[in-house]
């Protein structure tokens, strides 16, 4: 019990780092992933096919090649050539890789909505924007927050990958204090983090997905 | 004489190869009401479409209400007026449709008002009397709080005849607005529909309801393969066919 309390505070610690890269994570690739969505189901081919393009080398590549890449490569690439401390170079890598996941769960659950909701909208004089903001993204919010939830809940474990630029995160504390201590009591702990912070999350979408079961469709 | 609601000219539009109408001519004036009849692809939803421009033509040209939606110069180029033209001219007609899409995660009122307060700028207070009203009249006002999911297709039909006419229309377009529905739902869509034709509503009305097309039409137009191959007062076509392919139809039918 005492030997808990000793290793809890680092652990603690390591949950910050973890909750923060999540969160601006989080909040910055979900209107990315929108809006690379909304140009991927756009009339502008050449955009579309860009993003298209971006997509599939974001899923293609590991991300932590990527963020390997981002951390060590960047500042030796012309014209871009700048070198980020690890904590932004980590969130840049997470928010463009996870983008990417995004904008194809929006572009699956836009290209879900039966074409008559362009026309109902359409023929009462909706422009495609409005139509977008009102009645689409709406539904499209509705429909995706299953698959959301699962890319979330990803996107809290996959957080671990940052002790590749040696930063401590959750999952490094709890390594640093086994190889330090010879037990695998720390690796428990986080575990039970890790599991409290996921059983959060899929509190609150079950609470989203309630909130709109209000209607069928 | 007053120049007509739509006045269609020799409108041609096909799909890749394929010419779904070939020179359709119609004109139809303030408070008729045509009903458009004819065997299954001939054409008749594709024509209703152009006008509105959810489908755009390849050649004829369009006018409503003395505007012109589209051209073609004598050298075959056919024009279309500019964005905002197009959206300000097709604002003055509504549209049902066969499916109703209705939005579902709105309410009954919430899809009545949603046009109204985001296209027009009117603010909620301004129009929820007026949809209030309008639900009243095709007998919904009490389901005004329901989702449409909890509707039935008579009902569903109901609340997108008053969704468009919220809009305040000069026309309203039908395409098969009872099609969806089970037999003994279509009447009460079918009335809604002749309460407007008795307060001269301009409206073209696809169907395959040849008893409302009989009492409610002013005129009736038989569309086979693209064309129009007849258009007389309803009761003149019903009892004396010209054409054998309205005749062949009409036999089918009843
Ligand atoms: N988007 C499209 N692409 C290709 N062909 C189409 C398209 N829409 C309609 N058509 C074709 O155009 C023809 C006319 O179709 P339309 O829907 O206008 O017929 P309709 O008279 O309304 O028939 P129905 O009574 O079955 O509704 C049909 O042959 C149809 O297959
Ligand atoms: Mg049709």
């Amino acid at each position: 019990m005492d030997y808990l309390v000793r290793i809890i505070g680092p652990l603690l610690e390591g949950t910050g780092v973890t909750l923060q890269v999540f969160l601006i994570s989080f909040v910055l690739s979900v209107p990315l992933g929108l809006a690379l969505a909304l140009v991927r189901v756009s009339r502008f081919a050449f955009a579309s096919s860009l993003v298209n393009g971006y997509i599939w080398l974001m899923r293609g590549t590991p991300l932590m090649l990527q963020m390997l890449f981002i951390y060590f490569a960047l500042p030796f690439v012309p014209l871009i050539g700048v070198r980020l401390p690890d904590f932004p170079a980590a969130i840049v890598a997470f928010v463009l890789n996870y983008a990417a996941y995004f904008a194809e769960i929006f572009r699956a659950g836009i290209q879900s909505i039966d074409r008559g909701q362009y026309e109902g909208a359409r023929v009462l004089g909706l422009s495609y924007a409005q139509t977008m903001r009102r009645i689409i993204l709406p539904q499209v919010f509705k429909r995706i927050l299953p698959p959301l939830s699962n890319e979330t809940i990803t996107l809290v474990k996959d957080t671990s990958l940052i002790y590749v630029l040696a930063m401590n995160d959750l999952l490094r504390a709890a390594r640093g204090i086994v190889q330090r201590d010879f037990t695998t009591m720390p690796f428990v702990v986080a575990a039970a983090f890790y599991l409290l912070m996921t059983l959060v999350l899929t509190l609150a979408f079950q609470y989203l997905e309630r909130k709109h079961a209000v209607y069928d469709g | 004489m007053a120049r007509p609601m739509i006045d269609a000219r020799g409108v041609h539009k096909r799909f890749a190869a394929v010419e779904v109408l070939r020179g359709v001519s119609l004109a139809v004036d303030q408070g008729e009401v045509v009903a458009v009849i004819g065997p299954s692809g001939s054409g008749k939803s594709t024509f209703l479409r152009c006008l509105n421009h959810l489908e755009t033509i390849s050649r004829g040209s369009i006018d409503i209400e003395g505007e012109t939606l589209v051209a073609t110069t004598a050298d075959g180029v056919c024009r279309y007026a500019p964005d905002a033209d197009i959206r300000r001219i097709c604002r003055r007609m509504g549209m049902v449709f066969q499916h109703f899409n209705l939005f579902p995660h709105l309410t009954v009122l919430q899809n009545v008002i949603e046009a109204p307060i985001t296209v027009k700028g009117l603010r909620r207070d301004e129009i929820v009397p007026r949809a209030e009203e309008l639900l009243r009249k095709v007998g919904l006002l009490d389901r005004q709080a329901s989702h449409p999911s909890r509707l039935s297709g008579g009902q569903k039909q109901r609340v997108a005849i008053a969704r468009a006419l919220a809009m305040e229309p000069d026309i309203m377009l039908f395409d098969e607005p009872t099609s969806a529905l089970d037999p003994e739902l279509t009447g009460e869509v079918l009335r809604t529909i002749r309460e407007l034709a008795e307060e001269h509503m301009t409206m073209l009305v696809v169907t395959h309801e040849m008893a409302f097309a009989r009492e409610v039409a002013s005129r009736v137009v038989f569309m086979d393969g693209g064309e129009i191959l007849e258009a007389r007062p309803a009761r003149e076509l019903f009892a004396a066919p010209e054409h054998p392919r309205t005749r062949a139809f009409l036999e089918n039918m009843l």
